[in-house]
C-alpha cells in the first residue's frame, strides 16, 4: 500500500511464452500479470457486475424508484420486493439501482476530473522547470487545506445558485463532481511530476528532442504514454475516494436532495429506522463498502501488474 | 537542526495566511444574512444598524484583517486573561457567532474536550493495535497472519466510518440484549460527570463504539505503513550483519529493524492526526458526540459564517502544525534528510 515509484511499462518483461508476440503489445503482458492476482480479478469482476447492475438493471427491474405505495410500506424482503420497501413503500431494489447510478457516475466523473487536473499539473510541473516551483507550492497548499470542512462549505455556498440554474439534480451533480475533483487531484499531480522528472533524463527523450520534437508533441507522444501506469493506479483509487466522499456528503445531509437517491443518502435515511429495520441500512452500506473494496483490490492488482518490481508487497 | 526548524516555521506562516485568506473569501460569499432570523417588525434602518454592529458594513479587506487580528491576537488574549489573574481583560471586540450570539471561541473551547477524549483515545488505541500487527505481518510475510492482516486493513480502508459506525450500533446496541455486558450505548452523554467508579465505567462504555470505529481506520493505515517499512528494512545488509554476529532474533528485529522502520511511521502517525479530526466529523455525527465536528455541521446548516470560518481555520492550523511536527521529527530521527 505504499507509493513506491512505479516503473515505466517499457521494462515490463513478457511473463508467459506466447509464440505470437509479433503483434503483441505491452498491455497484454499487463493483463497476463493482472490475471494472476486473484483478489484483483475478483474485484474487477464485482465492479463490472455492479456497473452492469446499476446501469442495465433498471431495464429489467422496471419498478419506478420514486413510486410511492403506502400500503406496502416497511416490508421485509419478499419476491415482490427482494430488498423490501422503505417507509413510503418505495421499492428498495429500484432505489438501490437508481442510487448506485448516481454514486458511481459521481465517482467516475469526479475521478476523471481529478485525474485530468492532477495529470495536467504534474506533467506541466515536471516538464517545464520554470513553473515547477509555483505549481508545487500550489499543490502543497491544497494538501494543507482541511478538505472535508471545505467540501461541506462549498456545498452549502453553491447549492442554491447551481440548482436554480441547472435544476436540482444536474446542479448538485456538477457541484459535487467539481468539489470532489478540485480537492483530490494533488496526489496524482505529485506522483506524475516525479515520474516526468525521471523520464526527462532518459535517452529516448533526449533522442526525441535532438530531432526537434516540440514540447507539446513531446508530452503527448513520449511522456504521457509512459506515465500511464501511475495514472491508472490513481484512477482506481480515485474512484474509491470519490464514492466515499460523495456518500459522506450525502450522509451528512449536504449532498443530493432527499427525493433523489444515492447510496449515501439511502444509508442516511435508513439510520432513522435502524431499530425496526436494520436490514435497510445494510443494502446501501454493503454496496458502498463492497464497491470500494473491489476497486481497491483492482488498484492493488493493477499496481502489481504494471510494476513487477513491487509485486507481492 | 535549529536553522532547519526555523526555516520550516517561517514557511508555515505564509501558508497559514494564504489558507486563512481562501477560507475567509470563500465563506464571505455565503448567502446567509445574520439578521434574516430576526422578527420582520424590526425597521430596515435598525436592521442595518445590527448588521453594522456585526461588522458587516466594512469593505472585504478590512473585515479580513480584522478577523485575522481577532483570530490570532484578541482571542488568545481573552483566553489568557480568563485563566490568569495577572492579565487584565483586553478591551477588544470578540468574534461573535451569528447563531448563539456568544463568542465563537468560548463555544469551541466548550466542545473541544469531547473531541479530544474520543478522537485522541481512538488514535492512540489504533496506533497501539497497528504497530504489532505491522511488525508481525512483515516478519512473517505471506503467512496466514499476514494475509488476515492485509484483508482486515483492506476492510478498514473500504468500509467508510458512516457504515462501520452504523453497523456497530446495530450489532452492539440494537441486536444486543440490553442487560448483556456487550451492550454499549450509541449516544455519547456529555453531561456525565466522572465522580465515581460507576460513572467512570459508564464513560468508558459510551466511548467504546466511537473509539472502535475511528481506531479501525487508523489501524488499517498505520499497520500497512509499518509492514511496508519493516519489509524495506528486513532485507538490508545491516540485518544480515547483525544476524551473522549471532544476535538473537528478538534483538535483531526489535532493536535494529524496528528502530529504523519507525522513522517513516512516526511521521505518518503525526501526519494522520489532523486527518482523524476531519474523519471525526462523521463519527461525531453518528454517535451524537457534541464535539467540534458536530459543531461544524450545525454551524454550516445554520449559515453561521464566523463559527465555520474559525473552525475551518482551526482544522487548517492543525494540518499545518502537524506537517511541521512531522518534518521536524523526521529531521531529528533521520539526520540524512535535513536540508541544511
Amino acid at each position: 500500500m505504499t507509493d513506491a515509484a512505479p516503473q515505466t511499462p517499457h521494462e515490463t518483461q513478457p511473463l508467459d511464452t506466447h509464440d505470437d508476440d509479433a503483434a503483441r503489445n505491452q498491455w497484454w503482458d499487463v493483463w497476463d500479470q493482472f490475471k494472476t492476482h486473484k483478489g484483483a480479478v475478483m474485484g474487477a469482476t464485482f465492479f463490472i457486475f455492479v456497473i452492469l447492475a446499476v446501469y442495465l438493471g433498471p431495464f429489467l427491474w422496471t419498478i419506478d424508484p420514486t413510486y410511492i405505495d403506502v400500503r406496502a410500506r416497511n416490508e421485509g424482503p419478499s419476491w415482490l420486493h427482494p430488498f423490501g420497501t422503505d417507509q413510503l413503500g418505495r421499492d428498495m431494489m429500484a432505489r438501490m439501482m437508481a442510487g448506485g447510478q448516481t454514486s458511481i457516475s459521481v465517482g467516475l466523473t469526479a475521478m476523471g476530473l481529478a485525474l485530468f487536473l492532477g495529470t495536467l499539473v504534474g506533467v506541466l510541473a515536471g516538464y517545464f522547470k520554470r513553473i515547477d516551483g509555483l505549481l508545487m507550492r500550489i499543490t502543497d497548499l491544497f494538501l494543507a487545506l482541511p478538505l472535508l470542512p471545505l467540501l461541506l462549505v462549498m456545498v452549502m455556498l453553491f447549492r442554491q445558485p447551481l440548482s436554480s440554474s441547472f435544476g436540482p439534480e444536474t446542479g448538485i451533480f456538477i457541484l459535487i463532481v467539481t468539489a470532489i475533483g478540485i480537492t483530490s487531484w494533488m496526489p496524482t499531480a505529485r506522483i506524475v511530476r516525479g515520474d516526468v522528472l525521471a523520464l526527462k533524463e532518459r535517452e529516448f527523450v533526449l533522442a526525441a528532442r535532438s530531432i526537434g520534437t516540440r514540447p507539446g508533441k513531446m508530452i503527448l507522444r513520449h511522456i504521457l504514454p509512459n506515465v500511464m501506469s501511475p495514472i491508472m493506479v490513481s484512477a482506481t483509487l480515485g474512484i474509491a475516494t470519490a464514492i466515499i466522499t460523495e456518500s459522506a456528503l450525502s450522509f451528512l445531509g449536504l449532498g443530493f436532495p432527499p427525493d433523489f437517491p444515492t447510496w449515501g443518502r439511502l444509508l442516511f435515511d435508513a439510520t432513522d429506522f435502524m431499530q425496526q429495520h436494520p436490514e435497510r441500512v445494510m443494502w446501501p452500506g454493503l454496496a458502498i463498502s463492497l464497491t470500494v473494496l473491489s476497486v481497491n483490490y483492482m488498484g492493488d492488482g493493477l499496481r502489481d501488474a504494471l510494476d513487477p518490481r513491487i509485486r507481492g508487497l | 537542526m535549529l536553522t532547519y526548524t526555523i526555516r520550516r516555521l517561517l514557511t508555515a506562516i505564509p501558508t497559514l495566511i494564504f489558507i486563512s485568506l481562501i477560507i475567509f473569501l470563500l465563506l464571505d460569499m455565503a448567502p446567509g444574512d445574520p439578521t434574516a432570523q430576526l422578527p420582520l417588525t424590526i425597521p430596515p434602518e435598525v436592521r442595518e444598524q445590527i448588521r453594522q454592529s456585526l461588522g458587516l458594513g466594512e469593505p472585504v479587506h478590512i473585515r479580513y484583517l480584522l478577523w485575522l487580528k481577532q483570530m490570532i491576537w484578541s482571542e488568545p488574549m481573552f483566553y489568557l486573561s480568563q485563566n490568569f489573574d495577572w492579565m487584565s481583560v483586553p478591551d477588544e471586540a470578540r468574534l461573535i457567532s451569528w447563531q448563539t450570539r456568544a463568542p465563537v471561541m468560548d463555544t469551541i473551547i466548550e466542545r473541544l474536550p469531547q473531541t479530544m477524549m474520543v478522537v485522541g483515545l481512538a488514535y492512540i488505541v489504533g496506533v497501539l493495535i497497528a504497530l504489532p500487527i505491522g511488525i508481525i505481518s512483515a516478519y512473517k510475510q505471506y503467512s496466514v497472519f499476514d494475509q488476515a492482516g492485509t484483508f482486515v486493513s483492506m476492510i478498514g480502508f473500504s468500509i467508510p466510518p458512516f457504515f462501520s459506525g452504523v453497523l456497530m450500533i446495530i450489532l452492539f446496541t440494537v441486536m444486543m440484549p440490553n442487560d448483556s455486558f456487550w451492550w454499549f450505548p450509541s449516544i455519547y452523554d456529555t453531561t456525565l460527570v466522572i465522580d465515581s467508579w460507576a460513572n467512570f465505567g459508564k464513560q468508558v462504555r459510551q466511548m467504546v463504539l466511537p473509539v472502535m470505529v475511528l481506531a479501525l481506520q487508523t489501524t488499517a493505515q498505520i499497520s500497512r505503513f509499518m509492514r511496508a517499512s519493516m519489509l524495506d528494512n528486513l532485507n538490508q545488509d545491516y540485518v544480515r550483519t547483525a544476524r551473522a554476529k549471532g544476535m538473537t532474533e528478538s534483538v535483531v528485529v526489535l532493536r535494529h529493524v524496528l528502530r529504523n522502520s519507525m522513522i517513516p511511521v512516526v511521521t505518518v502517525i503525526a501526519l494522520g492526526i489532523p486527518a482523524i479530526f476531519g474523519g471525526a466529523i462523521i463519527t461525531e455525527q453518528i454517535f451524537k458526540v457534541n464535539g467540534i465536528g458536530q459543531l461544524l455541521i450545525v454551524s454550516i446548516q445554520a449559515s453561521d459564517v464566523p463559527m465555520v470560518q474559525t473552525l475551518t481555520f482551526i482544522f487548517a492550523i492543525l494540518i499545518v502544525f502537524f506537517n511541521l511536527i512531522a518534518d521536524i521529527l523526521y529531521g531529528i530521527l533521520d539526520p540524512r534528510i535535513r536540508y541544511d
